[in-house]
Parts: C-alpha cells; sequence; structure tokens
C-alpha cells in the first residue's frame, strides 16, 4: 500500500516533467527501493567491486588486463553502456555490452569468452554499467544498426508461446496493472545488470528476457542471439534519455 | 460454423451483448463444478486469478488485468462461456485471454507445451459448470 502511494508520487513527479516513462524502480517496495538507493545496503555493489578487480585482472596467453588498453574506467568506461548496443565493425553486427566483453576476451586478451551468466561476466558488465549510473541513456544511432532497430521493434509486438502475450501486451498495455500481486512494469532497461533477491545473484538483462519468455510458455532464443540484441536495443531506443541506475535490486 | 462465429463476434463487437453467440459442449459428460473451481484458482493450471478477481477468499493475490469473475454466470451462458475459454480471439481479436483450448495461430510455444491445449476438453467443461454458478454478485 504505502509502496502504491510512493510509486504514485513518483508518477505524478514524471507526469509534471512530461515525460509518462517510469523506471521499473518505482514499481518496487519501498524497502527493495530503499536497497537500491544506498550503495553500502545494494548487493549489486558487490558485483561493481568484483568486477573493478576483474578489470585490472591479467586473462588469456596475452597477459593483458582490460586496464591495461583502457586505463581508468572511470573515465574510459563513463557513458559507454549508455549508448550500447553498438555497431561492431569486425563482425558486422550489432553487439551489446556482455558480447562486447568477450570480443575483448578473444580479440586483446587470447582468452576463452565466458558462458552466458557467468558471474565474472556479470561482474563485468555491472562494474562498466556502473561507471554510467546517473548518466542519460542515449543509443547509437549507426544506421547499420537499422535491422536490429527494426527486428527488435517488430519482435516486441509478436505474440509469442502457450499463452499467447507480446511484451507490447505486458509492457506498454498493462504496465501499472497486477499479474496477480506482482506489479508489471513499463520494462525499462536502466538498472541491467540487476541483484535479484530471488535469485540471491546477478542477472543481465537477457536472463530477464528468457524469464518474461518462460512466463508466456514461449521457446526463449538463445543468449546473444540476434533476436536479443536486437530486443535490447529496442528498448534502449525506448528508453531513451531516462537514467541509469546499474545496479539495480528487484525483488 | 466460421461464419456464424464470426457474425457473433462482430454483434459482440458493435453492442457488448453477447447473447445468442456460443459453443455446444465439448464432451459428453458433464462439468464438474468443484473440479471446475478448483483449477480456476489454481496458479499452474487455470491462471484465471494471475488477471481476473473474483470471490475466492482464498487466494490473496489476484490480477486486476481482466474483469471480475463475480456473477459471471448470470451475465453469460454455457455455450458463451465455453467459447471465451476455448479461444477468446473469436469474441475479441485483441483479447490478452490466452486460448485455453485452441492450438491454431500461435508463435514459438515452448518445446514443453507444443500442440497442446492449456487445459482439456474436460477440464474446460468443468471450468464451464464451475462458472456457471458464479451467479451471485455481493451488494
Ligand atoms: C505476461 C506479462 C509479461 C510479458 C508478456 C513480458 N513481460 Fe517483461 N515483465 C513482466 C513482469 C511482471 C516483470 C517484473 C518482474 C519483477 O521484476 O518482479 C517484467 C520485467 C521486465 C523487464 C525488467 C524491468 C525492470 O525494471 O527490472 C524487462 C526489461 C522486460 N520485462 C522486458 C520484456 C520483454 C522484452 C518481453 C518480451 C520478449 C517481455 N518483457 C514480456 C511481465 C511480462
Ligand atoms: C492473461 C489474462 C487472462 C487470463 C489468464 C484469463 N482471462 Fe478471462 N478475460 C481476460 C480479459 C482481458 C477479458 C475481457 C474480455 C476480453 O478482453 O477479451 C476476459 C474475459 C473473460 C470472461 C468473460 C467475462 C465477461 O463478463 O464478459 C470469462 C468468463 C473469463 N474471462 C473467464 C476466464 C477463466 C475461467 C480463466 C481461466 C481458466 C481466464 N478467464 C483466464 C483476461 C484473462
Amino acid at each position: 500500500m504505502r509502496g502504491g502511494a510512493a510509486a504514485l508520487l513518483l508518477i505524478a513527479a514524471t507526469m509534471a516533467s512530461g515525460d509518462e516513462r517510469l523506471s521499473g524502480t518505482a514499481f518496487m517496495s519501498p524497502e527493495t527501493r530503499a536497497m537500491q538507493a544506498d550503495d553500502l545496503a545494494n548487493p549489486g555493489m558487490f558485483a561493481v567491486l568484483e568486477g573493478a578487480r576483474l578489470w585490472e585482472e591479467t586473462a588469456g596467453v596475452s597477459g593483458r588486463s582490460c586496464a591495461g588498453c583502457h586505463g581508468d574506467a572511470a573515465e574510459t568506461m563513463k557513458g559507454v553502456a549508455a549508448r550500447y548496443p553498438a555497431f561492431d565493425e569486425a563482425s558486422n553486427a550489432a553487439v551489446d555490452l556482455t558480447a562486447r566483453v568477450n570480443l575483448c576476451r578473444t580479440r586483446h586478451q587470447d582468452a576463452d569468452p565466458l558462458p552466458p551468466e557467468d558471474p565474472r561476466l556479470l561482474a563485468l558488465t555491472t562494474f562498466i554499467g556502473h561507471q554510467s549510473r546517473g548518466q542519460k541513456i542515449e543509443p547509437d544511432p549507426d544506421p547499420r544498426l537499422q535491422p536490429w532497430r527494426e527486428l527488435g521493434a517488430r519482435l516486441f509486438r509478436t505474440r509469442m508461446g502457450q499463452l499467447n502475450f507480446s511484451c507490447a501486451n505486458c509492457h506498454d498495455d498493462n504496465a501499472g496493472r497486477h499479474l496477480a500481486g506482482n506489479p508489471i512494469p513499463q520494462g525499462h532497461a536502466t538498472g541491467y545488470p540487476i541483484y535479484r533477491l530471488e535469485w540471491q545473484s546477478m542477472g543481465s538483462l537477457q536472463r530477464r528476457f528468457r524469464n518474461c519468455l518462460v512466463g508466456v510458455r514461449a521457446e526463449p532464443f538463445a543468449y546473444g542471439s540476434r533476436e536479443f540484441i536486437a530486443l535490447e536495443l529496442f528498448l534502449a531506443d525506448r528508453a531513451a534519455g531516462m537514467t541509469i541506475e546499474t545496479p539495480a535490486v528487484r525483488p | 460454423m466460421r461464419r456464424v462465429v464470426a457474425a457473433a463476434a462482430a454483434i459482440c463487437a458493435a453492442g457488448g451483448v453477447c447473447a445468442g453467440e456460443g459453443m455446444p459442449p465439448l464432451t459428453s459428460t458433464p462439468g464438474d463444478p468443484e473440479r471446475g473451481r478448483a483449477i480456476v484458482i489454481d496458479r499452474e493450471t487455470g491462471l484465471c486469478l494471475l488477471c481476473h478477481s473474483g470471490p475466492f477468499p482464498e487466494v490473496t493475490f489476484q490480477g486486476d488485468l481482466a474483469p471480475s469473475l463475480e456473477g459471471v454466470g448470470a451475465r453469460l451462458d454455457a455455450a458463451a462461456l465455453r467459447l471465451r475459454l476455448v479461444d477468446s480471439r473469436r469474441v475479441n481479436p485483441d483479447t490478452i485471454m490466452p486460448p485455453y483450448h485452441s492450438t491454431d495461430n500461435l508463435n514459438r510455444v515452448g518445446a514443453e507445451w507444443r500442440g497442446k491445449p492449456i487445459l482439456s476438453a474436460q477440464q474446460i467443461e468443468d471450468v464451464v459448470a464451475f462458472l456457471a454458478t458464479m451467479t451471485e454478485v455481493a451488494q
């Protein structure tokens, strides 16, 4: 109830600024919001710290660390998460931050790519995402990303699964309503990777997509698939101008 | 048959009154209202209260994506209830209510559920029998 009132205040504040978009955080309980807001209580900060450690650690035959090429992440990684997914010349495709980290491992560190949802991969992407906390999402305008933008927009409206729902059915048409007791957020990916209390661990945006798809009894797309990158890009466009919160906390 | 359903849907959409449209029983065994109630309140089987609410005091968290089921048996007869359960898209093409006994025009259904309807024919009859008993509306 109190959560509802606080969410309404937040809604009122955003509406006054003429933007009706709300971060998923606005739909959380006051307890979860307080936990996210306090760096000493936010369990996602452990991933940020672990990411900072991995940033300095050498990997692979190259004996190089991320810092060896990129230096101080506070400077060189500021704003990077705000404009991802981006176009990668060498693979001639859209890549998200997770794929970029693995491309750096294989191309520059001579290391194996880390598997999806590996804690090290989540720590590095959380650490990099955190360097953009407080910045506005500003998607990459590269025209070569257009096919991904269009695929993402189309997938968002495509009904899927035995329960026959599209992402838009929930996040555009029914956001703010409740599935059983659970509020449906608008689905803006402003705080990913997130710490999820239910999992007792970090999780990527693609893990969130898989949960939503399995929820409607659909066959989820594979981690790293063109479809998931396209959805990520579409969500970045949809959330352009909203503020990055990584790491967010979710129930 | 298809045309009759389409015509009924058109009347429905225009006036909101859906009299006369419906579907005959799917099985020869009459539905069991008690089993039907159990299906309606179960989060994995019926999933109904994810979206709907209704007079089910034991279910603490109910949805608000859909109209209350209270008094639904007074608003709709068994044939009309059955049609909506089997495939609500035949009444409202844009509905978010899942098609409970149709596998037509679905996309990327998970391997575990592919080719199977959400509820069996007999389960549909049970739910219809139960909904038909829900004729009361609290004052
Ligand atoms: C049947 C409803 C439903 C459908 C369909 C659905 N979602 Fe969700 N989604 C939810 C709910 C409920 C949550 C909140 C879960 C939580 O955090 O507890 C959520 C969370 C999210 C979030 C995270 C928001 C945040 O702030 O943490 C994103 C992003 C998202 N969904 C995207 C999608 C995409 C993309 C699709 C389609 C591929 C999709 N959803 C399909 C119900 C749905
Ligand atoms: C994902 C959401 C959802 C689920 C799950 C769902 N419904 Fe519905 N239902 C709706 C919506 C929305 C409507 C309103 C009509 C429309 O939009 O098609 C509706 C309408 C109905 C109606 C007609 C009500 C009236 O007064 O006209 C009945 C009866 C009904 N549902 C029964 C059920 C039963 C029983 C179940 C479970 C076995 C169920 N529904 C599951 C969303 C849902």
